[in-house]
């Protein structure tokens, strides 16, 4: 009779808690594999030495003073919208509407610029755009919310959905507002700057300051409310194990829906940036992909507030060097930085198995 | 002059990309996999099928096999199409990685895979507008059947597209069939309901998900290549493809997770998706934004009202979105 049995030639099982320096080796190993593996890509399809592409990327960030300050204001606004998904995703709730949250905030601050601008003094009218542009984006994240706690309502593809109905507001208003019919809002108050936000001159001369200290002290609100507020420990309860959250007697709805309302403001202060800092118009495309390109930069930091200044560098560390790398060589153009962002995250996103798991190979067995 | 022929025709050319990524998804999400990087998929399956068809175009020198060209095409789109489904199964279903995260990342990926090679054979072909035409190549896969534009609008409406179009329906109509009346089906909704109760079964929950994935995967792939070969009469123009798979995305859920009736409801969102070239010209472009957004709030109602409903049936999988492993309780 056969008695054998069969041993699987490895298992699984979870590790407990790894010391941080060997999660950080793996991290590391993982990062460099991706970059050899980018490097190997780039050459393969593009012929270009990939020294010289680690070079131009690197220039792309850090070449000229200008540079690195435009590397700072992109990095600003990524963080913002970063910080504003991640309550929401330590309560396991996945508000993957980022995008549409800051295109409300930005048509909201654009709205106030238009019908207020001029007529209403510059700081009255400043102080509008910031209510109006939070409360548009924590509206347009509270409505999923509502229908989350009240139904269960897949929240998800409901946040995915908003985003498009956003878009489609915002191009009906482009077309209300454009005299020429070109669907296009030009500069808005071009000559009298009301409504401009008072862009304070950075030491390369663009008015990215203000941007980069709204959302440096952001970073700081945003961890201690996650660590050191009841709010903060309601809501990551509630993420952990809903059943326990009902059962210590948290109100789980009122959780969701302040979390998320919380959650969008921070989205539409993040339009607000956009539209009342920085461009000082508004299209269907200001948002560019942020709200999406937030979730990955608050998860690779496992939703440390802190962590995310990092994690947003690299991603945008990466935008900016591959357009470099397109105007420096005539191969590559702007879409590479998604090829060689999306290798990047598939390694880091594969290395947090290695960190969470461990595997056992099966032992060599004497035969007897 | 409103001609309803036409609209429908068009309308149906529209939907058929979208039935592509839905019933892929549709498959893929029964399986508990939440596939956020279809979009990203059915962009890698339209470039893999343009670089397949513009080398065999190349090559070929004018002399083109019909039956080559739209096998090669077809074969390339297939492969890449699995390869981003196999980088999704091994991420989320092996690694057991965040299901989301991975959608977003192949999404961004492979958009940036459409965008960078179609910019790299435009600059190979040397044309001067910024599209490729593979105009052959469209003329292989948009053959439809030689009687049917004399047969009025009968033949319009119905017999009109090319074979691409009636795979379509076909493969919506199989993929419905066995998850409804299959054991393989059966099993695969098991996997996606509750993985443990499956495992406990002995249904081997990674296969499941691993086939269905990139299945699912390749049928969406199929919709990049037909939107690329029929609808663009083969001309890709980078960022071209849009929103669509979002759209099919969409779809899903207001289709309720059933591809048979994904096949009527493409056609509605195909419509609803150009419904605003049709509204009187005398009405301002304002208004027209606001008709692009009802397949949204179509959507957005439907899924409100299933979960309000909460029939069994008629709710997304249970475990949509989690990574199984066994050993967690």
């Amino acid at each position: 009779m056969n008695t054998r049995t069969h041993t699987p030639l490895f298992h699984i099982s979870k590790r407990g808690q790894l010391p941080w320096y060997r999660a950080w080796l793996i991290r590391g190993i993982a990062l460099a594999v991706a970059l050899l593996l980018c490097a190997l890509v780039t050459t393969v399809f593009t012929g270009v030495n990939p020294l010289g592409v680690f070079a131009a990327i690197i220039r792309g960030s850090f070449g000229t003073a200008r540079k690195f300050w435009v590397l700072l204001q992109e990095m600003s606004i990524l963080l913002c919208v970063a910080l504003a998904v991640t309550p929401a995703f330590m309560m396991r709730f996945w508000n993957v509407g980022g995008e549409g949250q800051i295109l409300m905030g930005g048509l909201a601050t654009a709205a106030c610029m238009i019908v207020f601008g001029d007529k209403v003094p510059n700081g009255l009218l400043i102080l509008t755009m910031v209510v109006a542009s939070i409360a548009a984006g924590a509206i347009w994240g509270a409505i999923p919310a509502v229908f989350k706690a009240k139904w269960n309502t897949n929240e998800t593809l409901f946040t995915l959905m908003m985003n498009y109905v956003a878009t489609q507001l915002v191009a009906y208003y482009c077309n209300v507002w454009d005299k020429k019919g070109s669907g296009i809002v030009g500069i808005i108050n071009p000559n009298t700057h009301s409504g401009w936000m008072p862009g304070w001159n950075s030491p390369g001369g663009q008015k990215y300051l203000l941007n980069i200290v709204v959302v440096a002290l952001l970073t700081v609100g945003v961890y201690i409310y996650l660590r050191y507020s009841k709010h903060g420990y309601e809501l990551t309860v509630v993420g952990e194990s809903e059943r326990t959250a009902r059962y210590v007697g948290i109100k789980v709805e009122r959780v969701v829906i302040r979390t998320m309302l919380l959650s969008g403001g921070l989205c539409g202060l993040a339009g607000l940036l956009l539209v009342g800092s920085t461009s000082h118009t508004v299209s269907t495309t200001i948002a560019g992909g942020r709200g999406f390109t937030a979730v990955m930069v608050s998860w690779l930091a496992k939703f440390n507030p802190v962590m995310m200044v990092l994690t947003t560098f690299l991603i945008v560390f990466l935008q900016r060097g591959a357009g470099e790398l397109s105007s420096s060589f005539a191969q590559i153009n702007d879409s590479f930085s998604d090829i060689l962002t999306g290798i990047i995250l598939f390694f880091i996103i594969g290395s947090e198995f290695f960190i969470t798991y461990k595997i056992n190979f099966r032992k060599a067995e004497k035969e007897a | 002059m409103f001609d309803l022929t036409f609209f429908i025709t068009r309308a149906v050319q529209q939907g058929i990309p979208l039935l592509y990524g839905s019933t892929g998804e549709t498959l893929t999400e029964k399986s508990g996999n939440l596939n956020l990087g279809i979009p990203g998929v059915m962009y890698v399956g339209a470039m893999s099928g343009v670089i397949g068809a513009f080398f065999y175009e190349q090559s070929a020198k004018g002399a083109l096999n019909p039956v080559l060209a739209v096998l090669i095409p077809l074969l390339s789109c297939l492969f890449g199409s699995l390869c981003m489904g196999l980088i999704y199964s091994v991420l989320t279903v092996s690694l057991r990685a965040n299901q989301n995260v991975t959608g977003l990342a192949l999404t961004t990926f492979g958009v940036g895979f459409g965008n960078f090679f179609g910019g790299a054979l435009i600059k190979l072909a040397g044309s001067d507008v910024p599209s490729i035409a593979l105009s052959a190549t469209s003329a292989c896969f948009k053959r439809s059947l030689p009687f049917a534009s004399k047969l009025g609008w009968f033949g319009q409406v119905f017999l009109s597209y090319s074979f691409l179009a009636y795979a379509a329906v076909i493969i919506s109509l199989l993929v419905a069939y066995v998850l409804k009346r299959t054991r393989i089906g059966l099993h695969l909704r098991a996997v996606g309901e509750n993985p443990a109760t499956a495992d406990a079964a002995g249904i081997s929950v990674g296969r499941y998900k691993y086939w269905a994935t990139c299945i699912g995967s390749m049928i969406a792939g199929l919709g990049g290549i037909y939107y690329v070969m029929d609808y663009a009469s083969g001309v890709w123009s980078n960022d071209g493809f849009g929103d669509r798979g979002w759209l099919a995305i969409a779809l899903v859920i207001f289709t309720i997770w059933r591809p048979n009736v994904g096949v009527l409801a493409s056609f509605l969102f195909g419509g609803l998706y150009i419904l605003h070239m049709y509204i009187p010209s005398g009405m301002n472009l304002a208004t027209k934004e606001l008709y692009k957004m009802i397949p949204y709030i179509v959507t957005l109602v439907v899924l409100v009202v299933t979960s309000m409903r909460n029939k069994r049936e008629n709710l997304p999988p249970q475990s949509l979105g989690l990574s199984y492993f066994r050993e967690e309780r």
